[in-house]
C-alpha cells in the first residue's frame, strides 16, 4: 500500500486517494500487530497448518486490500469492494468497480498491483522478505498451489520468481510505453496505462484502467504486444529460468508448452470454423483479430477484451462460446500466475489416457511405460496421475457448483457456466453476469470459486478439514 | 387541378418518409441498444450522446474518441479537424465535454479489426466538462492521526513488554 501512497503524493497529486491509503495501510499494521500477538509460536508448521495459514492469509489480504478500493466511493458496497480485491489477487479480472473512467490514478495503480502480488504469490512475498526457517517456507510455498522449486531453496526459488518478474516489468513497461505514444497516448498516459496492462497482462488478471479493457486503445499492435506477455505470464516459471539460463530447447521439449500449442491451435480452429459457419465476421483478418485475442485471453486465463460482454452472448453463439469455455477450463502451465486445470495435468491425463489404450490393445506379457518431459523426462506414475485426477475432479466439480447457484439464481445455464468457470478458472471474461446488481449469493460465490480456483483447492479443503475438526472438537 | 393534386401528392409521398428518416436518425441512442442490437444498426447512422473520457487518440488525419454515455464507452472515429472545440476529457481531475455525434456505426468494423465502433460525420458539443477539486476530508484526516496514536500506543506496549521479557529472563 505504500507504493500507491507515495505515487499518489510525489507524482499524481491526488492528496485524497494517498489518504485513503494512509489509513488503510494504518489498518493493515494494526491488523498484522494483532495477529502477531495473538497467533505467535516458535513451533514450525505442519503442511496442513502451512495450507491453512495460506488459504486465511489471502481472504485477510482480499478484506485488507479492498478498504482503499471501498474508500474511494466507486464501490456500491465494501462486498463489491471486496469482490474487486479478490478477482485482483487471485489474478481474475472480473470487475464491479463504478465509473471506472473517473476512477484517481492511485486507485488505479491498487487495482493492478493486487494481481501483481497476488500473482507471483502472497507466500512468495513472505518467504522471499519476511519467514525465517526454510520448512515453514516450503510448507507456505506448496501452500498456494506451487509444488516445483526452480533452484533447491524455496527461499532463492521465491526470489528468483520476484527477479523475473521485475525484469519483464521494467522490459514490458517500456515496450507498452512505447506502444502507448505511436498510438496518441500523452506520455503521461502511455506510461501509466503501460505499467498498470503490463502487470495484470502478465499477471494473467486482465483488469485495464479504462472501462473499455484493450477495446479502449483501438490498436492491433497493442493488441499483438499484449498478446505476448499474456502468452509469456502463462508459461511456468521454471520454463522462465530454464530460458533464462539458455536451455531454449525445453520451451519444445515440455509437455506444457506442447499441449498449450495444441489446444490452442484446436481451440483457434474449431472456433474459427465456427464464426466462418455463422458468418459472424466479414473478413478472415477480422475474424482471425477478433477470435485469437480472446482464444489467448481465455486460455492463458487473462481475461482482455476487445468486446463488450454482450457480445459473446448476441453475436458468437453457443458455438463460439463454448470453445472459450473450453480454453478458460484447461488454463494455463503450472507454476504460473494463470489459473483453470492447466496445461501439465491435461497433458498427464492424456499420457495416462494412452498408456491405459496400449495397454488393452497390447498382449497382457507386454509392459507398457509412458514417460513426458517436463524439465526433465519422467516416466508416468499412478500416484501422479491419482494426484493430477484430484484436482482435475475438484476443478470440474468448482465449475459445475458455480454454474449450478447461477442457474438457480434465474441465470441461462451456459450463461452461468460461462461466467463460473471464468471466476473459478481466475480468468475474468464475463458475459454479462458480473455486475454490481447481481445477487448478493452469486457474489460471495464467485469469491470463494475465485479463492479456491486460485490456491489450486488443497489449501481450502485444508481449511475447510480444520474448520470440520474444530466444530468436532478434535 | 388532377395533376396539381397528383405532384403535391408524390411530393408528400417523398418528402414524409424523408422528415421520419430525419427525426429517426436525430434521436440519440443509448450504448447498451448499439450494442444489445448491432446488428439491427449495423451500417446506419446513428446519434450517440455522450462524455468524452480518456486521452483523445491522434491518428492522422483522424482521431480516436472515447465516448461514455453512463453505461459503455463507444470508440468514435473522427475526423481531427471536427474536434477542434474539445478541451475537457473525462478522468479523476475532471469531467468530460459532453458532445453529441451522428455517424455510421460499424458492428464489426472492417477498417478497424472488427471493432464496434461509429465514423462520425458531425459532432456537437452540447456542454462543457469542468475540472473538479477533489477537496481533502477533514474527518479522514482526523481518524488518520487517530490511527497513527493508536498504533504508537501499541508499538510502546509491545517494546515494554518485551523489556519486561528480556529482563524477567536474564535478571
Amino acid at each position: 500500500m505504500l507504493v500507491p501512497l507515495i505515487a499518489g503524493l510525489a507524482l499524481f497529486k491526488e492528496p485524497q486517494p494517498a489518504l485513503d491509503f494512509l489509513i488503510s495501510t494504518e489498518i493493515t499494521i494494526l491488523v498484522g500487530l494483532g495477529l502477531s500477538w495473538l497467533c505467535r509460536t516458535n513451533r514450525d508448521l505442519s503442511t496442513a497448518q502451512g495450507m491453512v495459514v495460506i488459504s486465511l492469509s489471502w481472504l485477510a489480504a482480499m478484506f485488507l486490500s479492498a478498504i482503499p478500493l471501498f474508500l474511494s466511493g466507486h464501490f456500491k458496497s465494501f462486498l463489491d469492494a471486496c469482490f474487486e480485491a479478490m478477482s485482483g489477487l487471485s489474478t481474475t479480472g472480473l470487475v464491479l468497480v463504478q465509473d471506472l473512467d473517473h476512477l484517481s490514478r492511485t486507485h488505479n495503480l491498487w487495482r493492478h498491483l493486487g494481481p501483481f502480488i497476488g500473482g507471483q504469490g502472497i507466500a512468495i512475498i513472505a518467504i522471499s522478505f519476511l519467514v525465517g526457517g526454510t520448512s515453514g517456507a516450503l510448507k507456505m510455498y506448496v501452500g498456494e498451489g506451487r509444488d516445483e522449486k526452480l533452484v533447491p531453496n524455496v527461499i532463492h526459488t521465491a526470489r528468483f520468481i520476484w527477479l523475473i518478474s521485475i525484469v519483464y516489468l521494467i522490459l514490458g513497461t517500456i515496450a507498452l510505453g512505447i506502444v502507448g505514444l505511436s498510438i496518441g497516448l500523452k506520455p503521461s498516459s502511455a506510461f501509466f496505462h503501460a505499467i498498470c496492462i503490463f502487470m495484470a497482462g502478465f499477471d494473467t488478471a486482465g483488469f485495464a484502467p479504462m472501462s473499455q479493457n484493450i477495446l479502449y486503445y483501438h490498436s492491433g499492435v497493442f493488441e499483438i504486444v499484449a498478446i505476448v506477455f499474456m502468452i509469456l505470464g502463462a508459461l511456468n516459471f521454471n520454463l522462465h529460468y530454464q530460458l533464462w539460463s539458455g536451455k531454449h530447447k525445453e520451451l519444445w521439449r515440455s509437455i506444457e508448452t506442447r499441449s498449450f500449442l495444441l489446444i490452442i491451435t484446436l481451440v483457434s480452429l474449431t472456433i474459427m470454423l465456427g464464426f466462418n459457419h455463422f458468418g459472424i465476421y466479414p473478413q478472415l483478418m477480422t475474424m482471425f483479430r477478433k477470435g485469437f485475442f480472446h482464444i489467448i485471453s481465455a486460455h492463458t486465463t487473462t481475461g482482455y477484451g476487445t468486446l463488450y460482454s454482450q457480445q459473446f452472448i448476441k453475436e458468437w453463439g453457443d458455438f463460439a462460446l463454448t470453445g472459450i469455455i473450453f480454453a478458460m477450463a484447461l488454463g494455463g502451465c503450472a507454476c504460473s500466475s494463470a489459473g483453470g486445470i492447466k496445461m501439465l495435468r491435461v497433458g498427464i491425463i492424456y499420457k495416462a489416457l494412452r498408456e491405459d489404450i496400449k495397454k488393452i490393445m497390447l498382449p497382457d506379457s507386454a509392459v507398457v511405460a509412458q514417460k513426458f518431459h517436463h524439465i526433465k523426462t519422467v516416466f508416468l506414475e499412478d500416484k501422479q496421475v491419482r494426484g493430477v485426477l484430484i484436482i482435475t475432479i475438484g476443478y470440474i466439480l468448482l465449475y459445475g457448483l458455480g454454474a449450478l447457484i447461477g442457474t438457480i439464481l434465474g441465470y441461462p445455464l451456459l450463461e452461468s457456466l460461462f461466467e463460473s468457470v471464468s471466476a473459478a478458472g481466475n480468468v475474468g471474461l464475463s458475459v454479462g453476469i458480473t455486475d454490481a446488481g447481481m445477487p448478493l449469493a452469486l457474489k460471495v460465490t464467485y469469491i470463494i470459486e475465485m479463492w479456491a480456483g486460485r490456491l489450486e483447492l488443497m489449501s481450502v479443503f485444508a481449511l475447510l478439514g480444520f474448520i470440520v475438526a474444530f466444530i468436532k472438537g478434535r | 387541378m388532377i395533376m396539381k393534386k397528383i405532384v403535391l401528392s408524390q411530393i408528400i409521398f417523398i418528402i414524409a418518409p424523408l422528415i421520419f428518416c430525419f427525426q429517426c436518425c436525430a434521436q440519440t441512442i443509448s450504448s447498451s441498444e448499439l450494442i444489445k442490437d448491432a446488428k439491427q444498426y449495423d451500417g446506419k447512422n446513428v446519434t450517440y450522446q455522450g462524455e468524452v473520457v480518456g486521452d483523445i487518440m491522434m491518428r492522422g488525419e483522424f482521431a480516436w474518441l472515447n465516448i461514455n454515455d453512463g453505461s459503455n464507452a463507444i470508440g468514435i472515429w473522427i475526423n481531427k479537424k471536427l474536434i477542434k472545440d474539445i478541451f475537457y476529457t473525462g478522468s479523476y481531475q475532471a469531467k468530460g465535454d459532453l458532445v453529441e455525434i451522428t455517424g455510421k456505426f460499424n458492428r464489426s468494423c472492417i477498417e478497424h479489426g472488427g471493432d464496434l465502433d461509429i465514423h462520425a460525420q458531425s459532432i456537437n458539443k452540447i456542454a462543457s466538462g469542468s475540472k473538479i477539486y477533489h477537496a481533502v476530508n477533514t474527518k479522514a484526516i482526523n481518524f488518520t492521526l487517530s490511527l497513527s496514536g493508536i498504533i504508537l500506543l501499541v508499538l510502546f506496549l509491545r517494546l515494554h513488554h518485551s523489556r519486561k521479557a528480556i529482563s524477567a529472563r536474564f535478571f
